[in-house]
């Protein structure tokens, strides 16, 4: 679909009503190399002749297929997807893209958070994507384009063979001749091949089925050559003796970041994101991200967020070859030192950097108002930095130092409609009212939301008699049921 | 007499001096109540050094009194203040109504207590910031120390908000930490209003530990919107306490 795609989202395309296909040549012939979907429904199939095509689809729309800008586009993705998701990401022509997401995905709250993400995102700029996290790259490229359904789909580690089992041979990257032989001789789904033994297949398909298979299974190494743009800032050492010790590491971390912070005031830039790659001597990589929140080139710094992450590295048997890349860069112009006159606000940058880096970046944030009255949605998360709001909320009414996750249900004796409950019930205990204050009335956002068109909540301060004080709600009015169930709720708890 | 009085000052210049209290812990921020500040060692609250708080017997799970107390103290220290958390429910309009506004808190959310106190130690460490609280469970000595040492190498004040899931877990709270002082707050009924409603809060605050200073308690009213708390009508209309406030001769 990616040709697709790619077309679909350029502006100068007319709009997508009719069907498209992609047009190219295989030797004499001009044949559909892509089919969007629409045209699929219509039952034109890549491999299908164009003629052929133009007889069964009058108004059918077609585009020469142009490989090419397919895989510069491709790049570009594997460059955004570099930048914003992982230090490792390599494309895998002519329609995919391989991201080694070992010691990132909790940045981003876990795999399956991850691919919800990126399954969001790209959708949004119009990509059709199927998503597959394994614990190789042939399994991952088997599943994303054979699993069923849309969902993406991650395979539990260390069970990869039950996973691939099942898929049907196409999905071991092979050739569609070797496929077709297989077929010929009743191999339908890779489970047969993993039974079966290695010997003969060799001697009648050659040594690409077997190292095909072992790269998806895990047991053959498969190293991911990291894409690696024109114009991306990095340094590299290899080192005559494998290094492990931490103290060693952290030596070299501080080197590269003084060649990488020369280089990039030199262009007048700074960090937002490095990627630290230490390849060990058994051809694996071990990788560090560290994210900034403003662009950054002062060495110590980056050192210390780069060193702060050496115990995730593992060194194995010894690094060879450590390379550091500012992944992204943005321009970093001096400004002027503040005045001796007024004294500068804390510099709090790093502090927020250094634990964005070890509780995740959407772990550290600021709380802001919004104009809403409905509590919970009165209050949203902004990034740390960012600028100050200069208000806050309404102070005309009390509010409660702790608001619980969501409102839970409790049990009372009150009189309706206006009246404070005498006694709640609140996880299994029971709580005499001594003194009360309210109702405030909050409306539904019916503005927003048709379900809220008529919600009413009539909120109650109330103290026990062991002086906790409480925040409790009513939903409803208490006249009129279709304002709400006339339940009653614990929301918050006052200092 | 004045003999013994100057040895003691002597030993105690020279505790102080060991203790490496030299620099930051001689500044204090004083509560505003005269009551209060004048049972403190030195007149406040020592800057500089980590002190604990938390809820009494009923809010310790919820820890909502010792949230607010401890936001008053941030509140009136200069700076931004950091906040680590484990669950996120604090309120923030509750917060800025305890005196402290959103622009000035930044909110960390650690998984577990281990990389809270982590956390937390490198807010400490810092030094750019007013204060830093955290709300943490388990604090044993040597991570309280650690704290401590941070918090005097660069000033910054640590408030460690004692909190626990399950309130049998509080026994924690007798063990001994290195924090300069430890206080508990639970809320009491507030003074009846001559109107239905519910009044301004009333804490029993309770100092339950001080480095070189004595335990007390008192009734005291909660914070208001910039921070401070307040003496209650009774409590300082009492003729003791009258004779201690020269302002009313």
């Amino acid at each position: 679909m990616w040709p697709i795609d790619r077309l679909q989202r350029r502006a100068d395309t007319p709009s997508a009503e009719a069907p498209l296909i992609l047009a190219g040549r295989v030797g004499n012939r001009r044949v559909i190399t892509a089919a969007c979907d629409a045209a699929r429904g219509l039952g034109l199939h890549v491999g299908m002749p164009v003629a052929k095509a133009q007889a069964l689809v009058p108004d059918l729309r077609i585009e020469p297929a142009d490989p090419c800008a397919d895989l510069d586009a491709l790049e570009r993705l594997a460059l955004w997807l570099l930048q914003r998701i992982a230090p490792i990401v390599a494309v895998d022509p002519p329609d995919g893209v391989v991201i080694d997401v070992t010691g990132a995905d909790h940045l981003h709250g876990g795999e399956a958070a991850l691919l919800e993400m990126l399954l969001g995102r790209l959708t949004l700029t119009g990509i059709t994507a199927r998503l597959a996290i394994a614990d190789t790259w042939g399994a991952a490229h088997a599943l994303a384009r054979h699993h069923h359904g849309d969902a993406p789909c991650i395979a539990p580690p260390g069970a990869t063979a039950a996973v691939l089992a099942p898929l049907p041979l196409a999905a071991l990257r092979l050739a569609p001749a070797t496929v077709a032989g297989l077929l010929d001789l009743g191999f339908v789904t890779i489970g047969d091949l993993i039974d079966t033994p290695r010997g003969p297949l060799t001697r009648r398909f050659g040594a690409e089925l077997c190292r095909r298979l072992d790269q998806a299974l895990g047991d053959a190494p498969e190293p991911i050559a990291p894409l690696r743009p024109e114009g991306l800032i990095e340094v590299r050492r290899s080192f005559a003796e494998p290094i492990g010790a931490a103290e060693t590491i952290a030596r070299y971390i501080a080197r590269l970041v003084t060649e990488l912070c020369a280089a990039l005031e030199a262009r007048g830039q700074g960090a937002r994101r490095l990627d630290l790659l230490c390849w060990r001597v058994d051809n694996r990589v071990q990788t560090v991200r560290v994210g900034l929140a403003t662009a950054q080139r002062d060495p110590a710094r980056l050192t210390r967020l780069l060193t702060d992450k050496i115990p995730t590295i593992d060194p194995g048997f010894g690094i060879e070859i450590m390379t550091l890349t500012a992944t992204l860069a943005e321009p970093l112009v001096p400004r002027q030192a503040s005045s001796l006159l007024e004294q500068a606000p804390p510099d709090i940058a790093g502090l927020v950097d250094l634990l964005a880096n070890r509780v995740g970046a959407r772990a550290v944030y600021r709380l802001s108002p919004v104009a809403s009255d409905v509590p919970e949605r009165s209050v949203t998360r902004v990034a740390a930095l960012s600028p100050d709001q200069g208000g806050g909320w309404p102070g005309h009414w009390p509010r409660p130092s702790r608001l619980l996750p969501r409102p839970e249900p409790i049990e009372t004796l009150a009189l309706l409609p206006d009246h404070p409950p005498k006694w709640i019930a609140w996880r299994g205990t029971r709580h005499a009212v001594a003194r009360a204050d309210g109702p405030e009335r909050i409306f539904g956002e019916w503005w927003k939301r048709d379900a809220e068109a008529r919600a009413v909540r009539d909120y109650f301060r109330i103290e026990n008699e062991a002086g906790q004080r409480f925040w409790i709600f009513r939903a409803g009015d208490g006249e009129d049921r279709a304002t709400g169930s006339h339940r009653w709720f614990m929301h918050g708890i006052f200092g | 007499m004045s003999d013994a009085r100057l040895t003691l000052a002597a030993l105690r210049d020279r505790i102080a001096h060991l203790e490496g209290a030299e620099g930051h812990a001689r500044k204090t921020l004083a509560f505003g109540v005269p009551a209060l500040d004048r049972r403190l060692p030195q007149g406040g609250l020592a800057l500089g050094c980590l002190h604990e708080v938390s809820g009494g017997p009923a809010g310790a799970a919820d820890g909502a009194v010792a949230a607010c107390f401890a936001a008053g103290i941030a509140a009136r220290l200069p700076g931004p203040v950091l906040w680590c958390v484990t669950q996120g429910d604090l309120f923030a309009p509750g917060l800025e109504q305890a005196g402290l506004p959103p622009d000035r808190v930044i909110y960390v959310e650690a998984g577990d207590d281990i990389s809270l106190l982590a956390c937390m130690e490198e807010g400490l460490r810092h030094g750019g910031l007013g204060a830093v609280v955290a709300e943490v469970a388990r604090l044993s000595m040597t991570a309280s120390r650690r704290l401590h040492l941070a918090a005097k190498t660069s000033g910054t004040t640590g408030l460690a908000l004692r909190r626990w899931r399950d309130p049998a877990q509080a026994e924690d709270f007798g063990q001994p930490t290195a924090a300069m002082t430890r206080w508990r707050i639970s809320a009491l009924p507030s003074v009846p209003l001559p109107v239905p409603g519910v009044g301004r809060a009333r804490w029993r605050v309770e100092l339950v530990r001080a480095r070189a200073g004595e335990t007390f308690e008192m009734i005291l009213e909660g914070c208001d919107d910039t921070g401070h708390l307040g003496l209650p009508a009774d409590v300082a209309d009492r003729p003791a306490a009258a004779a201690g406030r020269h302002a009313f001769g």
